[in-house]
């Protein structure tokens, strides 16, 4: 009964997104373009599929893998289990006891970015835009690289308790040197996915590990520190695209190479 | 009706293997490193199918749903040919989808209470409320002028670098004189913005101008609305925290 009583709040939730989406879409469809929509039984069950889909996935996620993975984010960090005594406060030298943290961290970051919707969407789009050339599996895995690294590097922050700033900064100039050699179709699509990976399901489950992690070390602020996870996730996933387009087009390149010697060999 | 079970049975399979990894790190790290049994496995193995269930769902209402009307709009936009009204839509489309998300709702009413404790403002229930509405409306103003300086983009055709290279050295700066406590808010604001509906239609938008409009390549220029709508709010939030 109680789980009834939840899933209509959630969609009842999904309805309040929707709702004024919906409202703006059809408002200036019908006042400012002023005509019909092509497939309009298609297009509104579409809506539909989205807002039932989108109750289910979060009533689930709720229901199953936020409390688990919440308890394990708390139990991993807990100094009972990484065999540290509780009133250190040299928590900096202690940082390689965290070993399975940085594991979770990464394991976590990555699965979750697999798995979240608004990555599957951009990376459909990319697919069918690029006629193929950026792979939808291709970009996700990229992407949940980027996100894992991020995390993990955002745990060993907290750990060692160096200033986020640092990483912010040298991370952004390492983004603009990227952007002057990579290839320049894929700029705009790597900065899209910055934005896309802090949504759905990363985010609870991150914010979960940062503030596990910096309640349990004496001097950190879980607030801030939460946040600054979301901040790495969301700045290496451009890194690692436009990585990927490099090392793509590198690939391509030498093969191409190869094949343009061979009828003189 | 047929056809549709048919494509829904395929994305189920596609969502099962989304999944798979999330499962098998919560299952590892669980039986094999901290070696404690799953608590409620009914409750998980249910909640799995639903997530499974939803996903599936979701993918396909995109692609028969949000993507088609996202495309046709832009490219109706485009034959109608009126600048003010698109960037209307846009400004529209921005403000309305961020104005009434529920994870912004949650934490303007977090960073208010931070607000109080941190003597920002005075600890009242008036000024707290005061608090989130403003910093609502100004991350939802910001997402708005984001998409319509997107949109600008798309049809001028300026390179994505500059804009936001440009946009991150004004992050930098406002960093370094921002009060501390707004900044991680501000920081997160640029996160909650973009939710799994307004991220494929923003997209949708994009991609369809661009190849609308002569002489624009859908992939240079049709990304890059949901860069924007992730890096204004966090110069807005900070500009906020700095007039109050």
């Amino acid at each position: 009964m109680g789980g009834i009583t939840s899933f209509l709040q959630t969609l009842l939730s999904t309805v309040q997104d929707v709702l004024p989406i919906a409202t703006i879409l059809f408002g200036f469809q019908f006042i400012v373009l002023r005509k019909g929509i092509k497939n309009p039984g298609q297009i509104l069950l579409g809506f539909v599929l989205v807002l039932f889909g989108l109750a289910f996935f979060l009533q689930g996620l709720e229901q199953a893998l936020f409390p688990l993975g919440k308890l394990m984010a708390e139990q991993l960090t807990a100094p009972e289990f990484l065999g540290i005594s509780e009133t250190a406060n040299t928590a900096g030298e202690n940082w390689h006891h965290y070993l399975w943290v940085y594991l979770f961290a990464f394991t976590i970051g990555f699965s979750t970015t697999i798995a979240e919707p608004s990555l599957i969407a951009v990376a459909i789009k990319a697919n069918q835009v690029s006629g193929g050339a950026v792979g939808i599996w291709g970009l996700r895995i990229a992407v949940a690289i980027g996100v894992a690294f991020g995390i993990a590097l955002g745990a060993y922050r907290i750990v060692s308790g160096t200033p986020l700033h640092y990483y912010i900064i040298s991370g952004y100039i390492v983004v603009i040197i990227q952007t002057l050699y990579c290839p320049k179709q894929i700029i705009a699509l790597a900065y899209d996915s910055g934005g896309v990976t802090t949504s759905t399901v990363t985010v609870p489950l991150v914010a979960a590990l940062g503030l596990g992690l910096s309640s349990n070390i004496p001097g950190r602020n879980p607030l801030l520190d939460g946040f600054g996870l979301i901040a790495f996730a969301s700045l290496f996933p451009i890194m690692s695209v436009m990585g990927y387009a490099q090392l793509s087009e590198w690939f391509a390149k030498r093969h191409s190479h190869k094949q343009a010697h061979r009828p003189g060999e | 009706m047929y056809q549709l079970i048919r494509h829904l049975w395929g994305s189920l399979k596609e969502s099962i293997r989304d999944l798979t990894p999330i499962i098998i790190v919560i299952a590892f790290f669980q039986l094999v490193v901290l070696q404690q049994p799953i608590p409620d496995l009914l409750g998980l193995v249910t909640g799995t199918v639903l997530v499974v269930v939803g996903l599936t769902l979701f993918v396909h209402g995109l692609k028969i749903g949000l993507f088609p009307i996202g495309e046709s709009m832009a490219h109706d936009f485009a034959r109608k040919g009126s600048v003010f009204w698109l960037l209307t839509f846009a400004f529209a489309l921005g403000f309305g989808t961020t104005v009434a998300e529920p994870a912004l709702i949650a934490i303007a009413k977090e960073a208010a209470n931070i607000a109080a404790t941190g003597g920002m403002i005075e600890q009242s229930d008036r000024a707290r409320n005061d608090y989130a509405d403003g910093l609502r409306l100004t991350v939802a103003l910001s997402v708005g002028a984001a998409i319509v300086l997107g949109v600008l983009r798309i049809i001028k055709g300026w390179p994505v670098q500059y804009l936001i290279l440009g946009g991150y050295i004004g992050v930098v700066i406002m960093t370094m004189f921002a009060p501390p406590e707004i900044i991680g808010i501000a920081y997160v604001s640029g996160g909650v913005t973009t939710s799994t509906i307004t991220v494929p239609l923003v997209t949708a938008l994009g991609v369809g101008l661009a190849t609308s409009i002569r002489g624009r390549n859908p992939m240079t220029d049709g990304f890059g609305l949901i860069a924007f709508a992730s890096l204004t709010p966090m110069i807005f939030v900070m500009g906020y925290g700095m007039l109050l």
